[in-house]
């Protein structure tokens, strides 16, 4: 390869120069030139597809939106328009107060769930015991949302689930989980939360084992001890992963589709249809491409300044060692 | 880890370890028992499959819900085409993400930083927001229910390039150095230096990929219209049916049968599968 590229570099250098002074800019050796030609064709799949699939589909999302279109005819020009219809829209209105719920309820929840359980598998306990548990409740993870979902729907059954049967063996009476508004709502975040707290739970023991063992070996000769210790001690230490944790567990939460699509199919009435399943059912089932872009880049500048926000939170929250 | 162990056996918990242990198994049981009764279930007569107390071990096990999966959908049809996509998405994403991580840690060229940063950037994007365009891209290109749309635009990974780029500037640069010095050109340094060095960075990636694409459902749900080109979670809710008509223990009979690879690849590869989520914080 560099053979090929020998004579090429020559050339340059053997021409004569007038205009620029010769020494300014030195022609490159053969490597350079073998290096640049390899970036490119390592680069290629990558940067083309990236923008194939990503960057030009963004800029079509913000066009498309601004047209009224259903595949038929012929796109028309509709300006504002599409985003009027979407904020007159009491389904979309309610899927995006839905989604927010459900965010602020998910994500909570996981931390809270992965935080305590990844504190308990640090302390004292066989080397087995430790593994068997980290494994047990990452092991969701690997399972599809869908089946999952498909399963949860038969637990949480009203008349015949096992999950009613337990609460019934304390003496609760049954829940009737998937089929009102209010529960509804609840199932849906509990199975996320089912499937997703093993994210989280990987991250707090990742961050935990990163704590330096002397910051606590100062901690308990200066007498503080359990909770106390935790709190001023651990939680400020493990902040930065606590602030990827949320961040990225609020930027899933809000495009949750495959749970509330199976378990409920958005209701009862509307009172679990999401975000994302509004653009799904205004594309692909109604045709409504403009409108269903209009609730996309809406949903994506709402990820935009959630996440925004949080990094401007955390400058006060988060300490870095 | 074992430094983790001495550091946190230091620390004084309000509750007594023994019922911290049952806590924590409390939990696990609750975290495997939907997957336990799933299995178990599936091995019961559609009779005996909403007996309560749910019976673990089936009184009389039986095989009838396999049976019954392989009538009602061509099981080895959806497997072949959740597999090709899988294992094709997962090989293109080794390759795109191998070599474009290679070039941004270790090549020079012009605009390094911002394409860099565009991968980067792209990560952010939810892929609902770009379904729209995206579908219709495809549509123009005939590529609508087909396997190969589905395939095609996965092949570019974000999250994958930054990983490999993180893999490769782990490595020591006097190999690459010293590999030049002996006269080998960009592409033998790369050949035989530092890609036979890259083999777990790319089983990160690899397993990472079959673990998302064999379980993912928004993406067939719109492309796939046909059920021909169905994938397995695809087919799994048409069996359950709208109203939930289909039979219980067929039903999740399908669910354990989706489940294998998963749980192999779980086995496996847990490793891997383990660094690459914590590695980051993947977008999933």
């Amino acid at each position: 390869m560099t053979d090929t590229q020998v004579p090429d570099t020559q050339v340059p250098a053997a021409r004569p120069r007038s205009a620029a002074p010769p020494a300014a800019v030195p022609p490159p050796p053969a490597r350079d030139r073998g290096t640049r030609l390899l970036a490119t064709l390592f680069l290629a799949p990558t940067i083309v597809g990236i923008v194939v699939f990503t960057v030009l589909p963004i800029v079509g999302s913000v066009v498309l939106s601004l047209f009224r279109w259903d595949v038929i005819d012929s796109p028309s020009f509709a300006g504002a328009a599409n985003y009027g219809e979407v904020f007159g829209d009491e389904t979309v209105l309610v899927s995006f107060r839905n989604t927010l719920v459900f965010m602020v309820f998910a994500v909570a929840l996981q931390l809270l769930i992965a935080l305590t359980l990844a504190l308990a598998v640090n302390g004292r306990m066989p080397v087995w015991l430790r593994s068997v548990f980290r494994s047990a409740f990452f092991f969701p993870l690997v399972l599809s949302a869908a089946s999952i979902s498909v399963v949860m729907k038969y637990l949480f059954n009203q008349d015949f689930g096992v999950v009613n049967w337990l609460l019934g063996l304390v003496g609760i009476a049954p829940v009737p989980w998937l089929t009102s508004e209010n529960a509804a709502m609840a199932t849906v975040v509990l199975v996320y939360v089912w499937q997703q707290f093993g994210f989280s739970f990987l991250l707090f023991v990742g961050g935990l084992n990163n704590i330096p063992k002397e910051i606590h070996e100062a901690a308990s000769l200066d007498g503080a001890t359990g909770l106390r210790k935790h709190l001023s001690v651990t939680l400020p230490l493990l902040s930065p992963t606590l602030l990827v944790a949320s961040v990225v567990g609020i930027i899933n939460a809000l495009q949750v589709f495959e749970q509330p699509y199976v378990l409920t199919n958005g209701g009862p009435g509307d009172s679990t249809r999401t975000v994302v399943m509004v653009i799904y059912e205004t594309a692909f089932e109604q045709l409504r491409f403009g409108e269903a872009s209009a609730v996309g880049v809406l949903l994506f500048v709402l990820i935009m300044a959630v996440t925004a926000l949080q990094f401007r939170l955390s400058r006060r929250f988060v300490h870095y060692q | 880890m074992s430094q983790a162990t001495t550091t946190f056996s230091r620390v004084r918990y309000g509750l007594a370890p023994w019922a911290r242990i049952a806590g924590l198994a409390v939990c696990a049981l609750l975290t495997l028992g939907p997957v336990v009764w799933t299995v178990s279930t599936s091995l019961r007569t559609p009779a005996e499959a909403f007996d309560l107390p749910p019976r673990i071990i089936p009184a009389d096990p039986s095989a009838d819900a396999y049976r019954g999966v392989f009538d009602q959908l061509d099981v080895w049809l959806l497997a072949l085409n959740s597999t090709l996509v899988t294992a094709l998405i997962a090989v293109g994403q080794m390759i795109t993400a191998g070599l474009a991580g290679y070039a941004f840690a270790r090549l020079e060229f012009r605009f390094k930083k911002p394409l860099f940063a565009l991968v980067l950037a792209t990560m952010m994007v939810p892929l609902q927001v770009t379904v729209v365009p995206v579908f219709l891209v495809l549509k123009s290109m005939s590529l609508t229910d087909t396997l190969l749309g589905l395939i095609v635009p996965a092949f570019p990974t974000a999250f994958g390039t930054f990983l490999m780029r993180q893999y490769f500037l782990g490595m020591p640069k006097d190999l690459g150095e010293a590999a030049m010095l002996d006269g080998a050109g960009p592409w033998r340094t790369f050949r035989s230096v530092y890609a036979p060095l890259a083999a777990p960075g790319l089983a990160i990636v690899g397993v990472l990929a079959f673990n998302y694409h064999w379980n993912e459902f928004f993406r067939p749900l719109i492309l796939e219209t046909s059920s021909q080109n169905y994938t397995l979670p695809l087919g799994l809710v048409s069996l359950q049916g709208n109203l939930g008509t289909g039979s219980v223990s067929v039903v999740l009979a399908g669910v354990v049968l989706s489940m294998i690879p998963a749980v192999a690849v779980f086995v496996v590869g847990q490793r891997p599968l383990r660094e690459g989520i914590t590695s980051a914080g993947v977008n999933r």
